[in-house]
């Protein structure tokens, strides 16, 4: 009989970590962020991690409580610059960091869990980001080879979750979650509401359960904002971006 | 008198056609959506996997899922769809977003750009940059004329790591606009900020232009 779900994130990463590995962490800033299985990743304190992950979260939340607690030996991400710790660690070179542009970094997953070793991209072509990297042309441009990512473990945040594993994300807390979940060797889900199966419409996930290995009902979500942006009562539609 | 950041953004927003699908930028690039003229249909993009921008939200009604790309809160309108980062960016990449504004650090007479990352500084990383200026259809770059030293930004050649190679389309600055012919050059000045003479904007640039006023 299959059985996915755990009881809690400790639990659920009990023998799946270990020092060493390579994660990837789903997440755009602190949006859509694993926020209980970061906690259990802290507790069970294994050292040397590789993250793939877009960001490296802020100071005292998110990715950053593993950095300030020296778990962390490098980042695959493609934008870093909301954290300090970050900053220190690697002009100290205590931390190893890889930038990829973020949409190479994303199709990079894709291509990873899809089986995929390799795509062309015109993204970073003539930039240091293609330096090293066989390139090649199609209808007259130049494309630069980028290689698919896998990972040892992936973790995932959804918004609602069946028994199954099948995940339905919320608005832009989808991000990376939906990619990374095809692409970990093992993938752990947590989701705000965890039904049965049938609970879900079959229509509307968006990650099928077959990629999704450990599920659990997450607790506590901070949810943190990074960038608090209002409109007073009254004031005019301004469009915000 | 040279042209405020709103006057700048302005100058973009004319750019925008009725229907574009448009990625803004942060910075000088934001404004553009509160000087899109009324009447037009225009959605905005954010990378982070939402199409269909609506306003900052009214204080007390944030959602913590619910940010652009500049990680602030946002709303939804009735045409806002959401879609995974690596969607969002076979949007931008694919050729299917009309246009991208963004600021920017350097741009060279040839149209390459160099917005992302200042040698000897925090490497902070490129985020979706090098995606846009590849993929879109056309590239406005919004950034004042010259560094705050007066040292120009308009070079004959990028000296900061580049984001891009022969991708602009448009320069607006608080002195002008420049447009490129086709991509890759030559480049001409095309209109003058109020009051900033040719003389002005000749001692100001680097890069070779012609004059097309």
């Amino acid at each position: 009989m299959r059985n996915k779900v755990w009881a809690d994130a400790e639990s659920a990463l009990d023998g799946v970590v270990k020092d060493g590995m390579v994660i990837m962490a789903g997440g755009f800033g602190l949006c859509g962020i694993p926020e209980n299985i970061i906690r259990a990743l802290l507790k069970a304190g294994v050292k040397d991690l590789t993250f793939i992950s877009n960001n490296c979260g802020v100071d005292d939340f998110g990715l950053g409580l593993l950095l300030a607690n020296g778990q962390v030996k490098k980042m695959i991400s493609s934008y870093v610059g909301e954290n300090k710790l970050f900053e220190r660690l690697y002009l100290d070179g205590k931390l190893e960091l890889e930038l990829n542009p973020q949409g190479t970094l994303a199709e990079r997953i894709r291509a990873g869990g899809a089986g995929i070793g390799g795509f062309y991209t015109k993204t970073g072509v003539g930039t240091v980001v293609a330096e090293g990297k066989p390139t090649r042309e199609f209808d007259g441009e130049t494309y630069v080879l980028e290689t698919g990512l896998v990972a040892d473990l992936a973790i995932v945040k959804a918004w609602k979750g069946d028994k199954e594993g099948n995940l339905i994300y919320r608005k832009t807390a989808r991000n990376f979650n939906p990619m990374m979940a095809t692409a970990g060797k093992v993938t752990v889900a947590e989701v705000e509401e965890l039904v049965d199966v049938g609970g879900l419409d079959p229509d509307q996930i968006h990650t099928p359960g077959l990629f999704v290995d450990r599920i659990i009902l997450g607790h506590d979500y901070e949810k943190r904002i990074e960038k608090v942006t209002t409109r007073p009562k009254g004031a005019a539609t301004a469009e915000a971006r | 008198m040279a042209w405020t950041r709103e006057q700048m953004a302005e100058r973009a927003a004319r750019q925008i056609e009725d229907g574009f699908y448009v990625n803004l930028g942060i910075g000088i690039p934001t404004l553009v959506a509160n000087a899109v003229p009324e009447g037009m249909t225009v959605s905005f993009q954010s990378e982070n996997g939402m199409l269909g921008i609506g306003p900052f939200p009214y204080e007390g009604e944030e959602d913590p899922d619910l940010i652009n790309a500049g990680k602030q809160t946002i709303t939804e309108i009735d045409s806002t769809s959401y879609f995974s980062s690596a969607d969002a960016f076979g949007m931008i990449r694919g050729g299917h977003m009309d246009l991208s504004i963004l600021g920017s650090m350097q741009v060279s007479e040839t149209g390459d750009i160099a917005n992302w990352t200042v040698p000897g500084k925090m490497v902070k990383g490129m985020g979706g940059a090098m995606d846009l200026v590849a993929g879109a259809k056309r590239v406005i770059v919004i950034m004042e004329h010259t560094e705050k030293s007066g040292a120009p930004k308009l070079l004959s050649k990028c000296t900061l790591p580049l984001t891009g190679t022969k991708v602009v389309d448009m320069v607006i600055t608080d002195l002008g606009v420049f447009a490129f012919e086709k991509r890759g050059g030559p480049l001409k000045l095309v209109e003058l900020a109020p009051g900033v003479t040719l003389e002005d904007i000749t001692a100001k640039t680097e890069a070779k232009f012609d004059v097309a006023l």
